[in-house]
Formats: C-alpha cells, sequence, structure tokens
C-alpha cells in the first residue's frame, strides 16, 4: 500500500469530501468528524513520504501504471514533500480549530455542505502539490479556486457573498490565463509533463508562442497568489470569509499558488533561460515584489478592520517570496521557499488568534481589541507571537526567511533590496504594533468575554509556538529547503 | 589565553528566568516574589563573581547552546570586558531588587499584592536575564537576540502606568529603539556576515581586508546608527520619553542596563567587530568622537533647562553615555580603559541620582526641581547619597567619575585631539552648572511657606539603604577601583 500513498493521500480525502456532507445529515458533528479524519490522514501520508524521500530519494508515481509522459505522474521530492507537509499540518490545525469557529459563525444546515466543500480545497491544494502533470495542476487548481469562492461565500456577514462572487469573477480570469498558457505550451511541444516539458522547452525559447505561454503563466499566477497590483479580490476574500477558512486559505490558499508558479518558471522553463535569455523578466519580478511588499504594508496600516489588515499584509507577504523567487540565486530561493513554510504558520496563527477572539463575539475592529490581553490570554499572546515574527524579530521564523533573502539580495550585488526589506520589516512593526498596544496596554470595557473552547485555543497555541520553534531551530526547514533548492536549479 | 567551556553563564542568565515562571505562578503572598527576587538577583551575582578569578587570570568562559542557522550561533562567551557589564549590572541589580520593593510597595500600596505587580517584577526579572545575556553574548547574532529582547521586555515597564503620557512614552521608546535596530543594525550585520562569513566576536576585528573600504563605512555607520540604546543624538529622544517609567525602571534599566548594553554594544563592534587598526586606517574613529563630543556638549544644554528632575537626569545619561563612546572612539589605550570605566562609574553614580529621586518622590510626591528648595533637611540622607552621585558626574574627587574622566582625558590627549580635551572640561562645566544648583537648593535654601522646623522624614528603609550603598560604592571605587581596572588593562592588552 504504501507505493500508492502518494495518490492515497489525494483520493481518501477525496472520497471523505463526498460522503461528509452526507455523514452530517445524520448528525452534523459526523461531518466534521470525517474532515479532521481526511485531514489527519493527509498529514500523517505526508509525512511519511518526505521521510521516504529523505532516505530513498524522489517519488515518481504512475497513475494507473501509464508511464510519464503519456499518463499522469505525480512527484514527491524534497519541496513538494515539504510543502505538502506544511498544508496538511496545517489543514489539521485549521480542522481541529473549526469545529467550534464553524459552528459559531457558519448557519448550521450548511455545516455538512460546508466540511465537504472545504476538504474539496483542502484536495485541490495538495492535487496541485503533487502532480507533475501541467493539465492536472489546472484541474487541481480549479477544484481548490472554485471551492475557495464557495468557501468564502459561507461567511456570516453581508459582504460575504459579493467577495466570493469578487474573487470568483477574478480568480476566473486567472486560471483562464494559466489554461491558455498550458494549452500553448502544449501546441508547442505536444506534451503536458512538466519533466518533459523541461526538457523540450530549451532551444524553443525563441518561440512567440513559449514567450507568450509564459507570460499567460506569470498573470494567472499573480492573480492566484494576490501578487500586487493584482491582489485586488484578496482583503475582501480574507475579510469577511469565516475565520477558519481565512486561517486556512491565508496560510495555504495563497502559498500553494506561489509552490506552482515556482515549479513552472524552475521545473518546467528552467533557470537558465531567466539567466540568459529573458534576463529583464526576473528584474520585473523584483521591482513588482519590492513594490508589494511596501505598498501592502502600507495598506495594512490604514486598516481599522484586523482580518483586513492581516490580508493587506498576506500581499506585502507575497512579495516577499517572490522576492526570493525573481533573486534567481540559492539563497534567495531559498529564502523564498522558507518564507512559504514561515509566513503559513505566522499567518495561520494570527488568523486563528483572531478567530479565537471573535468566537461568539464578532470583534473583528482593532479599536474593540482594547484591554482583550487580560481577558483573553493565550489567544493574544499567541497573536503576539505571530506578530513579532512578522516583524522579523531573531528567533522567531520571520527573521530566517529575511536573513536569507537579505543574503541573496547581496549575492547578486541588489543592496538596494535591503533598505526595501527592511522599511517593509519596520510598516509591520508599526501596524502590528498598534494592536498589540491595544490589546495589552489599553483599558477596555468592562464587558465579559465568553470563554475560548480549548478547541479553538490548542491549535492556535500550538502554530504560534511553531513559529518560534522554527525560529530557533531554523535549521529543519533550512536543510530541506537547501535540498529544495538544490533540485530546482539543477 | 585559556578558553574553557563552561556552563556558569547560561546559568548566571536563566536564573532570572526561572524565577519569572516563579512570579508568574501567582504567588499566594506578595512576599513570595519579593524572596524570589532577591535571592535570584543574589544568585545570579554569585555566580557571576564566581567567574571573576578565571577571567582575572586572563582566561576566557564559553559556552555554545545551539546553532541556529549554519553560521548564526547562539553561544556565550566570558571575556573582560563582558565581565565588566555583568558584575556592574548583577551587582547594582541586587541593589535594586531591594529598592524595587521599597519603591512599589510605598507608591503602589493598594494594588501592591495584585497581578499587575507580578508583571512589573516578572518584566524586570526577563530585562535582567537579557543585560546578562548581552554581555555574555559570544557574538554577534547573540548579542543582537538579547539586545531586542531587552527592548520589548523593557516596553511594557516603560508603559506601566499605562497612562496617556505612559503609552505615548512607551510608543516613542519602542519606535525608536525597534526601528532603529530594524532598519540600521540589521542591515548591519547582514553586510558584515556576508563580508566575513561570521558574526563572532575578535580581538583583532573581523572585518579587516574583508570588504571594500565604501561597505566598512556605510556598515560603520549602520551600526552607530542602529544602536540606538547609546542615546547617541540624533537617537537619544526615546529616552526622556522612557522616564515616564516607575523610578526603578528608570534606574536599573535606563540608567544601567538598557543604555549600557547600547554603549557595551557600540564597544564590542568597535573593538571586536571593525577592530583599533582598521578603524585608524579607515580614520572612522576621529568622526564618532567628534559625534559623540556633539552629543556630550548637547545634551548638557538641554539638561540645564530641565526642570523635572528625572528629565535633567536622563539628559544627563545621554551626555554621560556618549563620554564613553568618545572613550572607545579615540582607539587608544587610555582611552578605552576610560570608557570602560565609565560604563561601571557613570552606573552607579547615576543610580544613585536616580535612586534619590525616586526617594523624593514617594516621600513627598515632587517630581520638579523648583519645588525641592530645603529637601535636604527633610530627607538628609538621600541628599547627602545625591550629592555624591553629583559629584561623580562633575567628576570631583573623591567621587569615582574623577577616575574615568582622568582616563578620557589621558586618552584624548594621547590621540593629540585638544579639541575633546576642551569638550571634556566644559562638559565637566556644564555638569556643575546643573547639579550643583539642585544641592545648593536641597540644603541651603529655606523651603517656601511655613517657618516650622523641618521633621526628618525619609523614604522606607529598602530605599535610602539601596542608595546609601550605591552613593558608598562610589566612594569606593575612586579608592579602590582595582579590578575594573584590571579589566581593563586586560581588555586593552588583549587588542
Amino acid at each position: 500500500m504504501t507505493e500508492h500513498l502518494p495518490v492515497l493521500v489525494i483520493i481518501i480525502p477525496l472520497v471523505l469530501a463526498l460522503i461528509a456532507p452526507v455523514a452530517g445529515r445524520l448528525n452534523r458533528i459526523y461531518s466534521w468528524a470525517i474532515a479532521l479524519l481526511a485531514t489527519l490522514f493527509s498529514f500523517v501520508g505526508s509525512v511519511l513520504l518526505l521521510y521516504q524521500v529523505m532516505y530513498s530519494g524522489a517519488i515518481s508515481y504512475w497513475m494507473g501504471g501509464w508511464e510519464p509522459p503519456w499518463g499522469i505522474e505525480y512527484v514527491i521530492d524534497y519541496f513538494s514533500g515539504f510543502v505538502l507537509v506544511i498544508v496538511s499540518f496545517l489543514a489539521v490545525a485549521v480542522t481541529i480549530f473549526a469545529r467550534k469557529s464553524v459552528a459559531d459563525e457558519i448557519d448550521e444546515k450548511k455545516i455538512p455542505a460546508f466540511y465537504g466543500v472545504y476538504l474539496l480545497f483542502i484536495v485541490g491544494l495538495m492535487g496541485m502539490i503533487v502532480t507533475g502533470d501541467i493539465f492536472n495542476l489546472y484541474v487541481f487548481l480549479e477544484i481548490s479556486s472554485l471551492t475557495g469562492y464557495a468557501l468564502v461565500a459561507m461567511g456570516k456577514r453581508r459582504k460575504a457573498p459579493l467577495a466570493g462572487f469578487r474573487y470568483l469573477v477574478i480568480g476566473t480570469v486567472g486560471a483562464t490565463f494559466i489554461l491558455l498558457g498550458i494549452g500553448y505550451l502544449y501546441i508547442a511541444t505536444g506534451t503536458l509533463n512538466m519533466a518533459d516539458l523541461g526538457a523540450r522547452l530549451p532551444g524553443l525559447f525563441n518561440s512567440k508562442l513559449v514567450i507568450t505561454a509564459f507570460a499567460f503563466f506569470a498573470i494567472g499566477f499573480s492573480i492566484k497568489i494576490a501578487l500586487f497590483p493584482l491582489h485586488t479580490w484578496l482583503p475582501d476574500a480574507y475579510t469577511y470569509a469565516p475565520s477558519a477558512v481565512s486561517a486556512l486559505m491565508a496560510s495555504t490558499g495563497t502559498k500553494v499558488g506561489a509552490y506552482s508558479f515556482i515549479r513552472i518558471i524552475f521545473t518546467v522553463f528552467g533557470v537558465q533561460v531567466f539567466l540568459n535569455q529573458w534576463v529583464s523578466v526576473p528584474y520585473f519580478f523584483l521591482i513588482i515584489a519590492s513594490v508589494a511588499m511596501l505598498v501592502g504594508s502600507i495598506l495594512a496600516i490604514a486598516q481599522t478592520n484586523i482580518k483586513k489588515m492581516l490580508a493587506y499584509s498576506s500581499v506585502s507577504q507575497i512579495g516577499y517570496i517572490i522576492l526570493g523567487v525573481a533573486l534567481m540565486n540559492p539563497i534567495g530561493l531559498q529564502g523564498g521557499l522558507l518564507h512559504i513554510f514561515n509566513h503559513a504558520l505566522m499567518k495561520c496563527a494570527l488568523f486563528m488568534s483572531v478567530g479565537c477572539i471573535a468566537y461568539k463575539t464578532g470583534i473583528t475592529n482593532i479599536a474593540d481589541l482594547k484591554g482583550l490581553g487580560f481577558k483573553k490570554p493565550y489567544s493574544m499572546v499567541a497573536f503576539t507571537a505571530g506578530a513579532l515574527s512578522m516583524i522579523g524579530i531573531p528567533l522567531t521564523v520571520g527573521f530566517v526567511s529575511k536573513w536569507y533573502l537579505a543574503m541573496g539580495s547581496l549575492e547578486n550585488g541588489m543592496w538596494y533590496l535591503i533598505p526595501v526589506i527592511v522599511i517593509s520589516s519596520v510598516l509591520m512593526l508599526v501596524y502590528f504594533w498598534r494592536v498589540i498596544d491595544n490589546i495589552f496596554f489599553k483599558a477596555g470595557d468592562a464587558v465579559k468575554m465568553p470563554a475560548t473552547p480549548a478547541s479553538m485555543l490548542i491549535p492556535t497555541v500550538v502554530v504560534a509556538a511553531l513559529c518560534l520553534v522554527f525560529g530557533t531551530l531554523a535549521f529543519i526547514p533550512v536543510n530541506i529547503t537547501g535540498k529544495a533548492v538544490l533540485l530546482l536549479l539543477g | 589565553m585559556d578558553v574553557v567551556t563552561s556552563v556558569k553563564p547560561l546559568y548566571a542568565i536563566l536564573i532570572s528566568l526561572v524565577t519569572v515562571a516563579l512570579v508568574l505562578v501567582r504567588p499566594k503572598r506578595p512576599a513570595l516574589r519579593e524572596i524570589y527576587t532577591v535571592v535570584s538577583a543574589l544568585v545570579t551575582f554569585a555566580i557571576v563573581l564566581s567567574m571573576l578569578p578565571w577571567i582575572l587570570q586572563g582566561g576566557i568562559l564559553k559556552y555554545h547552546l545551539i546553532t541556529v542557522l549554519p553560521g548564526l550561533d547562539i553561544a556565550l562567551r566570558v571575556d573582560a570586558l563582558g565581565m565588566v557589564f555583568a558584575l556592574t549590572a548583577s551587582f547594582l541589580w541586587l541593589v535594586t531588587s531591594f529598592y524595587t520593593i521599597g519603591y512599589m510597595r510605598s507608591h503602589y500600596p493598594e494594588n501592591y499584592a495584585g497581578r499587575l505587580v507580578d508583571r512589573f517584577f516578572a518584566f524586570f526579572l526577563i530585562a535582567m536575564a537579557s543585560a546578562i545575556g548581552t554581555a555574555f553574548a559570544g557574538n554577534l547574532f547573540t548579542l543582537y537576540i538579547f539586545y531586542e529582547i531587552l527592548t520589548l521586555c523593557t516596553y511594557p515597564l516603560v508603559a506601566y502606568d499605562k497612562t496617556p503620557e505612559a503609552l505615548y512614552g512607551a510608543q516613542k521608546y519602542l519606535v525608536h529603539l525597534l526601528g532603529t535596530s530594524l532598519l540600521f543594525l540589521l542591515p548591519a550585520m547582514f553586510l558584515t556576515y556576508y563580508y566575513t562569513g561570521t558574526l563572532d566576536f575578535s580581538t583583532s576585528g573581523i572585518l579587516a581586508g574583508n570588504a571594500p573600504d565604501s561597505v566598512l563605512v556605510i556598515t560603520f555607520i549602520l551600526f552607530i546608527a542602529g544602536i540606538a540604546k547609546a542615546a547617541l543624538m540624533p537617537f537619544h529622544a526615546w529616552l526622556p520619553a522612557a522616564m515616564v517609567a516607575p523610578t526603578p525602571v528608570s534606574a536599573l534599566l535606563h540608567a544601567v542596563a538598557v543604555v549600557k548594553a547600547g554603549v557595551f554594544t557600540i564597544i564590542r563592534v568597535v573593538l571586536f567587530i571593525f577592530g583599533v587598526d582598521l578603524l585608524k586606517d579607515l580614520n572612522l574613529g576621529y568622526y564618532l568622537a567628534y559625534f559623540a563630543a556633539f552629543t556630550i556638549i548637547v545634551a548638557s544644554l538641554i539638561a540645564l533647562r530641565q526642570d523635572n528632575l528625572k528629565r535633567r537626569l536622563a539628559y544627563s545619561t545621554i551626555s554621560q553615555l556618549s563620554y564613553t563612546i568618545l572613550g572607545v572612539a579615540l582607539l587608544t589605550s587610555s582611552g578605552i580603559i576610560g570608557s570602560v570605566l565609565h560604563l561601571v562609574i557613570h552606573a552607579f553614580g547615576k543610580i544613585t541620582l536616580f535612586f534619590a529621586a525616586g526617594a523624593i518622590y514617594v516621600v513627598t510626591g515632587k517630581t520638579e526641581i523648583s519645588q525641592m528648595n530645603g529637601i535636604g533637611k527633610k530627607m538628609p540622607f538621600t541628599m547627602a547619597a545625591f550629592t555624591i552621585g553629583a559629584l561623580s558626574m562633575i567628576s570631583i574627587p573623591p567621587a569615582a567619575g574623577f577616575l574615568s574622566k582622568w582616563y578620557l582625558t589621558m586618552g584624548a590627549v594621547e590621540a593629540d585631539q585638544l579639541a575633546l580635551v576642551a569638550v571634556l572640561a566644559i562638559s565637566s562645566l556644564l555638569n556643575a552648572a546643573y547639579f550643583l544648583p539642585i544641592v545648593y537648593r536641597a540644603f541651603l535654601k529655606p523651603a517656601v511657606g511655613n517657618g516650622e522646623r523641618i521633621k526628618i522624614k525619609e523614604a522606607p528603609v529598602f530605599m535610602v539603604g539601596a542608595l546609601m550603598i550605591t552613593a558608598i560604592a562610589v566612594l569606593c571605587l575612586f579608592f579602590t577601583p582595582s579590578v575594573f581596572l584590571d579589566l581593563a588593562r586586560m581588555i586593552v592588552a588583549a587588542m
């Protein structure tokens, strides 16, 4: 059975996703239990897969026994294994968190359907990670996108369906660009397998078809990962989505998009073309990323709603990841890959702690957080840990990514990126400290807050603690991403 | 030089952190947290002291904790310079822990048993652990970690009273300290690591020959701008703002631990990252020295105009910190010795002054100098100690301030910088101009209003005892500075 593990981590949650709404008819708790079971299975499976990669090398799984490039291939290597573990772990954490949070925030009747869609979303993401086939990638991308629109629209606020619809319109445009890109590559090469494409494309880089394909991928994925200035769907989607959905999407959704984009760039097109032929492309993305880092942070300062503030902060964080990628050198790329992991942890902790506050109170305004530090100490300390990580205090994960990005910039002689990195940190200090000041140092009303259930608190605190653990024991993710970088840069 | 692995420096840091846990696990009686604090201060000091003989023999202790990233280690290293800072901080922490108990009891009597005071002690303990950690940091990365923790854990102490003024002061504090360290210190570390591949301290500096001159100059500027804890102008505004904190915080943290961590970091960077020879080659020392001289004079001029006692002391601190920077920037042996001695001697003197200010505040509620006529008759012990502290600032024997000033002046002469000698002399005059009127007011001006006989009313014994001890220490240091002088000489000898 273990040889089928690469496909089982996808198939089992997929099957359970269909069972969850039905089981929910009997008792609503069943649908949650099935979701938890599915994510737990995927997590354990992912860890086993990564373990296998570490000890016996990359895994190539042939769907139905069809040999690639004819059949669909699933690839588990250091990169996909690593991202798979992150996503499935955070899916488990958010699922545990979701039980009470979702019961509070979503219409009771919708809950069974919610968990079905929720699981499909995770399946889509996991599929995007493991697949080695570019069209299969598109299929999973659409699964995760469509379910994503639905999840956002399930929010309680009146604006949630509108936010979901807006996300749908923009997201569909993005997906269409990606589909066209795939089509052009297929016309140019006649293959859909990523590794095969990687072998055939060199030599075709002067073809207008291939150039257009890359441009379409770039636009499509920029929309999917909310890279400035194509980020407009993200703030509303994260703000009005249910807390659990915000936590899951912010920590995994855009990250998997970034993962796929990195795969397309390095596995399909290969680093050489960007270093030798399309040299302006990395520069273009460096500029975009720098602007995203600064503008996202500045917009975050202007927000009064904490979820929206975190959403704009995500816009700037995506800039960090793309900055690392666009540096096109091993250290910078490692910074980008590390930031996928680090930002997933930080944002998950932050959104979950905000969800703890919103539980039964609906509080999302920064001004309403006054004095909560002592009424809800655990979730607020978790928030602070996440915030300090974002600022990049040493011994938190944020510092590690910043370190590598800075070293990568210097490696390219691009010292002028360092001010961008540190100014963005200072901006984060400004908007996060405003919140922390409210939480701990300003007196609020003497209203009694409802107790936060342990099932919400524990995952929040655990993920926040991991921000510190992997900031201190940073060599663990660094070792894995280091191998992933070798793989991507050949 | 004998390098020995020892876990002692780690213990010196951990003791305070363990005490934090004890204090936060809500002791049944408030007295218990006092006992915890005092015992932990005592143990910390004892551990630091126990390492002294080995250091005085020329040995070095080190302890490797963890490798965070390849090339970035958390490691501890006890050498003469670290010992100087740790000895000063841990001894004064012991004294301050008594003072704090007295101050908090009499100033917050109604909620003294409360959670808030628990947290006060907890954050104070973390601050001390980070100060000791700064002293014993084995490389720049470790130093930076403790430096940042020190900023973060003193923030709640500055904001303690939660008045709008306290919150505003605390914000200013954070933005200055964390802002500069993120904007300048961190890039300086990036550059240092990128060009050298290490952040370890070395007695000959690590940057020499590893980077182009332009990069070195930029890195140096970034370092100096990034270490705002040293309160070099124009990044000094946080220090007066931090005076809204309760007095024990101002006394220990904003006259000793935090600000000394700043100048200590500058000394580390100048001597152990750049190295004397490199800075001499680049001629950067003089720029720093003149920058410090500017701060010395201007801060003193501002201090003259302050009526709030704590604010005047704060500006005096800004000016005095720059003595230390000036000394090391001279890059001569006497200058370095003077700098290290001043780090210690100013700490003892300034903490005495702050203790006195706190005692006056607790007993009379007075914060402005213009209200303090005749206060010396009411609080003779306090004001006598204040006078000794003031004499040390002005550097008049038998106060120890004379000694460090002597070496600093010698250093300036060795470096052939007569202008700086003049600056030191003018600064002494300015110090006299803003300290002596306070003494004059306290002892010689009659209290306004009624002509009744003034009864002696001193602060609680814990507070008066503490400030007497530090005042006596200021005198003792003048007569027997041998330990610190030996340590300072060892630092110079190792260069």
